[in-house]
């Protein structure tokens, strides 16, 4: 073992933290990688694989997480990850981002 | 937060009679609405709500667990039931499971931040297996409020 865990500290920018939706997606994306994804927030850190462990973070927007990855595709599933983060979870609320590209998804009234 | 801080005791249902997500639904929002938690003529429309929800992701989130929830702005503060079914309710849950333990939701919709302590509260303790395990089994309104008493006071996680 021994391998080196690659690190990224992103920020929960949609307002309505991340909730079961985003962590889901979260979790999605975690999972298509063979590297271990950890989440740390504060002083807990939570398997990034696991909606239950990211749900327990309570991440409500302006949080910082430190997302970390170790294994052969570490690099590639932090960039994944860290940009979905910081992409609001597609979660683009009109009250908060104007302009770029518009949603994936419809935005829908949800928490 | 703690459970007592957002379950209704009376919307405690300890043998959910539906086995389909819609009928399941309507039961846990109807138990609210007969403990006089949420308003009969709002049950309709908190019932869309929450299935235009699911309509995006279940909210089947593993490990026989389904948090159903939605903001509502007939709500002044964040109201939740829980029902346990034994036989388990197709949730079209992310692992593809039945759900045994489901708990809703219903928050206000200027307050996500307590939407998140809720939810975090209930993960941070389903991890636990062996409550998990405890309140899937349970059978009474007593067993139930115990075991979630238990879990306020720490006893399954530390």
């Amino acid at each position: 073992m021994g391998e080196e865990t690659a690190t990224r500290i992103v920020t929960v920018v949609n307002p309505q933290g991340v909730h079961a939706r985003p962590a889901d997606l979260f979790v999605r994306i975690a999972s298509r990688y063979t590297a271990s994804i950890h989440v740390r927030k504060g002083r807990e850190q939570v398997d990034g694989k696991s909606i239950l462990g990211i749900l327990t973070l309570a991440a409500e927007q302006g949080s910082q997480l430190t997302i970390g990855a170790t294994g052969p595709d570490a690099d590639e599933a932090l960039m994944a990850l860290a940009e979905l983060v910081e992409d609001g979870f597609h979660e683009i609320d009109g009250a908060t981002v104007r302009g770029g590209d518009p949603p994936r998804t419809p935005r829908v009234d949800d928490n | 937060m703690k459970f007592s801080d957002f379950v209704c005791p009376e919307a405690i249902r300890a043998q959910l009679q539906a086995n389909d997500k819609l009928s399941a639904i309507r039961e846990l929002v109807g138990a609210l609405v007969e403990a006089g938690r949420l308003a009969a003529s709002e049950q309709d429309s908190i019932v869309a709500a929450i299935m235009k929800r699911e309509e995006l992701g279940s909210t089947g989130i593993g490990r026989g667990i389904a948090v159903p929830h939605t903001k509502h702005p007939s709500v002044e503060k964040l109201v939740g039931a829980v029902a346990i079914s034994e036989e388990g309710v197709n949730f079209d849950s992310l692992d593809g499971e039945k759900v045994q333990l489901l708990f809703v939701l219903i928050s206000p919709p200027d307050r996500p931040g307590d939407h998140l302590r809720a939810l975090e509260n209930i993960s941070r303790q389903l991890r636990d297996d062996m409550f998990a395990k405890f309140l899937k089994q349970a059978k009474t309104l007593e067993e139930i409020q115990q075991l979630l008493e238990e879990a306020d006071n720490n006893q399954f996680v530390s």
